[in-house]
Order: structure tokens, then sequence, then C-alpha cells
């Protein structure tokens, strides 16, 4: 998996808080075994008027002709929140998003989208005001997302956001977590045969 | 230094310190059919191993009928994921106990039921219920696939810690209030994202007088306020529980293990980042009337009016709640009218929640124009109940017994509502279409279903206990 370095692009408007994994990815697509294709039924109950995926509802923002090949999605408080599923941010990437600018994330949510190479963004209620404007108004507005200077810029405006030095680092160099992890195979052994023997 | 309880089960299990994170140690890691497919597809293509098959355990409970024991019933993608579990497991020599297992049952009920979770352990999942555990005083929480896949190949995680959160229950309960009124009475309080970044320690009089399975309901539902996880001190209650069962600690290392479990506790002056206080007196039976667990009300209050929200989210989402759930604000909760009743899931399909159910379906008979199902939430809890005769008692009053399962809390199969239905759940979670596209889904105990199921409306179930 490549790094994530500085991203630029339009961003789409989903403007509600506490955007549930149910919405983002239904279950009814959570019987596949890979971890291709979740991209189509992005927020399927909203963004389709029917069930086979054929009546794009022309209301809902995704659908909306002006924020066509956006790659940065907008929301506000506790985005994410509910299942544990990982297919919600394969679904978004697959879609074609690289990062989400929210109020807030829900805690394994996050977690998910630094694993996917998925940036989350926080931001606090008044910058996202200024977003979401900005992008109502002017929605080829294009948005930098700056990683290594942990920054938001819009036009002449910059928004810093906080991360986690370790997400950062994972996010940036794109490593393989499972490979860094085994390399320290020997302390973990060690600490396994310390363990009280009910749990060994 | 005074510790809470999350910063002794932190430190017993910290590996070693890495770029900012916790390496930390896995001592339970249960799997099932939807979460792990791609987890050892993973493992495959880098020819990884399960690092310690024997701290894994599996079972099929998502995406499985209520109504067959076939893998098939609920069509070809499904029978292909619970196939590949099957697969994976025998492959990396992985116990497992699939559907029609004697100890197959939701990953939640099961796990605790065979013993598997013990106080102090660290327990993960992919599934975000996992906090359930907490009731054990084990730290337990949901997770990722890609972290399913790094607890297989390594048998850790890398964490950073959570902030600390006391919720202290004063009191005693009122008779008719469960242990699934005062967790959502919790949410209500705090909110959907009120715990977001914490790991809750529940404490008080009220919660210490808990069963186990009472705890598991409360610490179940502490992802609906957003908490990474939930937590329980273990007592005599936890130890009486776990004596005997199978995967428990047995002889000698049985006094070893109460002797160190007797340990896991909050130092009294251990400090909290957010400390909530309720008072169980306060709380009556609790009923969603929004999309999500935190717009909740008790039952004898009405629908609320977003007009008197101060904050502008809070109102604009209820709102919009309001106007998916069909309801008006000022309206009487025993007003609005059900049309399916669901008792089961993680949160409350244990064999107290069947009994609670039971003892108030023998009341009366299922309204007219109401369907109404009992799903166990194992094959041992079914068996039980039936030794009961509680499925009698359900059957007796229009009630459908059904087979152990997820069933209609996510509907990953065919136990699903259509458009408008209205439901009164057991569930978790009354997020849009969870139970069905533009089904309403109402989040209360097993006895308020029940009592909801004879009348045809939201009831009081005190009015039945009286």
């Amino acid at each position: 998996m490549g790094g994530f370095n500085q991203h630029s692009g339009t961003a789409l408007p989903l403007n509600q808080a506490n955007v549930d994994t149910d919405q983002i990815i239904p279950k009814q697509f959570l019987t596949g075994v890979t971890r291709a294709g979740y991209g189509k039924h992005l927020f399927h109950d909203w963004r389709y008027l029917d069930l086979h995926e054929q009546e794009p509802n022309p209301d809902f923002v995704l659908n909306q002709p002006q924020y066509q090949g956006a790659s940065i999605l907008l929301a506000r408080e506790n985005f994410g929140c509910g299942s544990s599923r990982e297919h919600a941010p394969w679904a978004l990437a697959d879609f074609g998003f690289r990062v989400i600018i929210a109020t807030s994330f829900a805690d394994i949510f996050y977690g998910n989208c630094i694993n996917n190479q998925l940036l989350p963004v926080s931001l606090d209620p008044v910058a996202m005001d200024a977003l979401f404007a900005e992008v109502e108004k002017a929605p080829d507005t294009v948005i930098e997302v700056d990683l290594p200077q942990q920054c938001v810029r819009i036009g002449s405006t910059e928004y810093a956001f906080e991360i986690a030095a370790h997400h950062k680092h994972n996010l940036l160099k794109g490593l393989d977590a499972i490979g860094q992890t085994l390399e320290h195979e020997a302390t973990i052994a060690a600490f396994e045969s310390a363990q009280p023997a009910w749990l060994k | 230094m005074p510790k809470t309880l999350y910063d002794k089960i932190w430190q017993a299990h910290s590996v070693s310190h890495l770029e900012g994170d916790t390496l930390l140690y896995i001592d339970r890691h249960l799997i099932h059919e939807v979460t792990s497919p791609q987890a050892f597809a993973g493992l495959a293509e880098k020819q990884r191993k399960v690092r310690r098959p024997d701290k894994t355990f599996a079972t099929m409970d998502h995406s499985i009928s209520t109504r067959s024991l076939a893998l098939d019933a609920c069509g070809p993608a499904n029978r292909l994921q619970l196939q590949t579990l099957a697969d994976n497991c025998e492959q990396h020599g992985i116990t497992l106990y699939p559907v029609g297992h004697q100890k197959q049952g939701i990953v939640h009920v099961m796990g605790p039921e065979l013993g598997l979770i013990q106080p102090g352990m660290t327990v993960v999942c992919g599934d975000s219920h996992t906090a359930t555990h907490g009731a054990f005083g084990a730290l337990a929480f949901g997770i990722g696939t890609s972290q399913v896949e790094h607890v297989l190949a390594t048998q850790t995680l890398k964490q950073s810690k959570a902030r600390s959160m006391l919720v202290d229950v004063q009191g005693t309960l009122p008779q008719g209030v469960t242990a699934k009124d005062i967790v959502l009475a919790i949410i209500g309080e705090i909110g959907h994202a009120g715990a977001t970044g914490h790991v809750i320690e529940y404490a008080g009089e009220a919660i210490r007088n808990l069963s186990m399975e009472e705890r598991m309901t409360i610490c179940n539902m502490s992802i609906e306020a957003g908490a990474k996880a939930g937590l329980i001190a273990p007592d005599q209650t936890t130890f009486d529980y776990l004596k005997g069962r199978e995967y428990a600690p047995t002889e000698s290392q049985w006094d070893a293990a109460v002797a160190y479990w007797k340990t896991l506790y909050s130092d009294a002056d251990a400090e909290f980042d957010t400390v909530v206080t309720l008072n169980a007196a306060d709380i009556a039976p609790q009923v969603t009337w929004g999309t999500n667990p935190g717009q909740v009300t008790g039952i004898n209050q009405p629908v609320p009016d977003p007009a008197s929200m101060q904050d502008a989210i809070e109102r604009d989402s209820a709102i919009k709640a309001l106007k998916y759930m069909d309801l008006q604000p000022g309206q009487a909760l025993t007003d609005i009218a059900v049309n399916h009743v669901f008792i089961g899931s993680c949160t409350n399909s244990r064999i107290e929640d069947l009994r609670a159910a039971a003892k108030i379906a023998r009341q009366g008979k299922v309204a007219s124009g109401v369907t109404a199902i009992v799903v166990p939430g194992s094959a041992a809890v079914k068996q039980q109940a039936e030794a009961e005769a509680l499925d009698k008692i359900f059957i007796d009053a229009g009630f459908e017994w059904r087979l152990p399962g997820c069933s209609m809390c996510l509907g990953m199969n065919d136990d699903l509502l259509g458009p408008g239905d209205r439901c009164a759940s057991t569930s978790n979670r009354n997020f849009e279409g969870r139970q069905g596209r533009g089904a309403r889904t109402h989040l209360v105990s097993p006895a308020m279903a029940a009592a909801a199921a004879l009348t045809g409306h939201f009831t009081d179930v005190r009015t039945f206990q009286g």
C-alpha cells in the first residue's frame, strides 16, 4: 500500500451529524468475502430510490451533478458511529474518497480509516461551518489536505488539524502493520511465557 | 499512584511501546463469518499463520437463518461466507461452533456461557458489541477486519490508551425497571457520542446488585454511547457465574485466578477523566423515539419537541429522526402502535431476558396485526428455555419461537422488516433502516417488548406487574 502525503480535490458536503455505518454500507452488502466492490453500494438507502440501485435519488447530495468527482467528504459530528464493519471505509475508498473532514469521528471507524489509507480529519464546528458554506456556494472549490503539515487549505485560509503521531507515521509510510509487529516476535513470546498458568 | 481497573488491565497486557502506541497482548479473540474472511485472505496473501489458534474461537451467528439449520437457507452469498469461515477454521486449527452445534450462539452470548471470558483478560472481536464482555471486568472492544488480521497473525494490537469515565448508578432499581433501562437512560443522559474516546467503568449500588447477564446488557451498549469499552469490576457474582464453566480455570488454578481477580478494581482514590452520576430511583422503563440510542425517554414521557432543544445539531438530528419515525412532538409513547416485536440480540437474548419476557407473555395473547418473534441467543439458551417450557408460553401467546442467531437485530438473514413497519425491539440500534429499509425501530427491554406485543402499542410494563 502506498503512503498518503497530500491530496487536492473537490468536496461533497454531507451536512449531517451521526452518520452511522448502517447508512454508509447497509447489512445486505456485508456478505462478501473480499475487500473490493463496495463503492457502488455506498449510502445505498439514501442514494437510490429502489432496492436494485437503478433509480438514483435526485435529492441526495451524492447524486447532484455539481458534486460529481468529489474526493473529499465533509460531514458533521460523530461520523461513522455504530458497527465495526470495515466495509464502511472500504466502500468510501472504493467510491473514490481519499479524505473525510468532519467535526468528530467514532473511534472504531477512525481506526479503520487509518488502516485503509483513508485520512480522517477532525476540525472544530466553526471551521466546518466555513467549509460547508464555501463548498455549497462554489462546488468546484478545490480543498488541499496536507498531512505532513497537518493542515487543510481552502483559498487563502488554512485550518490546522491534530493527528496522533503513530497514525500520521503509518499513513505517510503506508507500512505493513503486521510485518512491523512481527519484528517484535521475541518480545511477544517472552510476554506469553510470563503469563499466569490459566491464561497460557 | 492509585489506578483504575482499566489502568490495571492495560498495564498487565502492555507488551512494549512503539512509536506512541502500546502493543497490547490479546487473551481471547472471538471471530464470526462476517468480519473475518478478508482477514484470513490477507494472511494467505502473505503466507502468514494464525499465531495462537488456541486463543481464537469461532461461531456462526450474523448471516444464518433462524428457521433452518441449512447454511444455504439465506442464499448463496450467506452460504459462501459461512463455508469460508468453516474452511478457514479447519485450515488454521481454530475451534468453531457452527450452526447446529450445541455450543453455537451469538458470539457475545456463547463466549461467556463457555467461560471463555474471565476477569482481567483482553478480549477482541470484529464486532462493536464486544464491549459486552466488560461485564466480567475484562477489557473487551470491537475491532475492524484489518485488526482481526493483525490479532490472528500476532496475538497483539497496537493501541493508544483511551480516557476514563466513571458512570455511578446509585441506589436501588424500582420494580419493573431493568438493566436495559439503566443503560438506555445512561446513553440518553450522556448522548450517542458522549463517551467517545473513553472506556466506561460502571459502578454503584444499582450495578453491583445486577446479575452477570444484566451486567452484560449494560456493557453491551457502551458502544452506543461511543465508548471504546465498558467495564464492571469483578466480584463474587462474577466468580460464582464462572465456576465450573468449560473454559474456566480448574482446581488449584481456580484459587490462584480468584486471588488475582480480587485485585481487579479501581483504587478508592483513582481519578477518572469524567464522572457521571445517575440515581436508579429516577429511571423509568425506557423507549427510544429517534434514530440513535441516545434519542430515548421514559415510557411516562411524551415524544420530545425539537424546538425545546438548545443545541442546533441535536435539534436538527431530532427533526430528521421524528420525520423518519413518523412521530409528532408531544405524542404519548403509549399511543404509538407497533406491528412487530423482536425479542433477541446480543443485548437481550439470554435466559433471564426470556424469563422476563415470558412472565409478561403468559398474561395474554399477541395483539391482532402484530408479528412477534423470540430468538434465543444461543443453542444453550434455547435448550434451557425449552427445559423451563418458556417456548410453550411464547407459542401459546402467539409468538414465534426461532433458532439462535443475530436475526432481526441487523437483518443479515431473512428476518427483515418492510417500509413503514414499526418494531418494539430488545436489540441495541435504532438506526434508519437497521431492521429493514424504511422500517422504524424502538429499543426497549424484554418485558416492555412483550407488553407491546400483547397490547399492540407501547405500554408501561409496571401496569402488568402491579
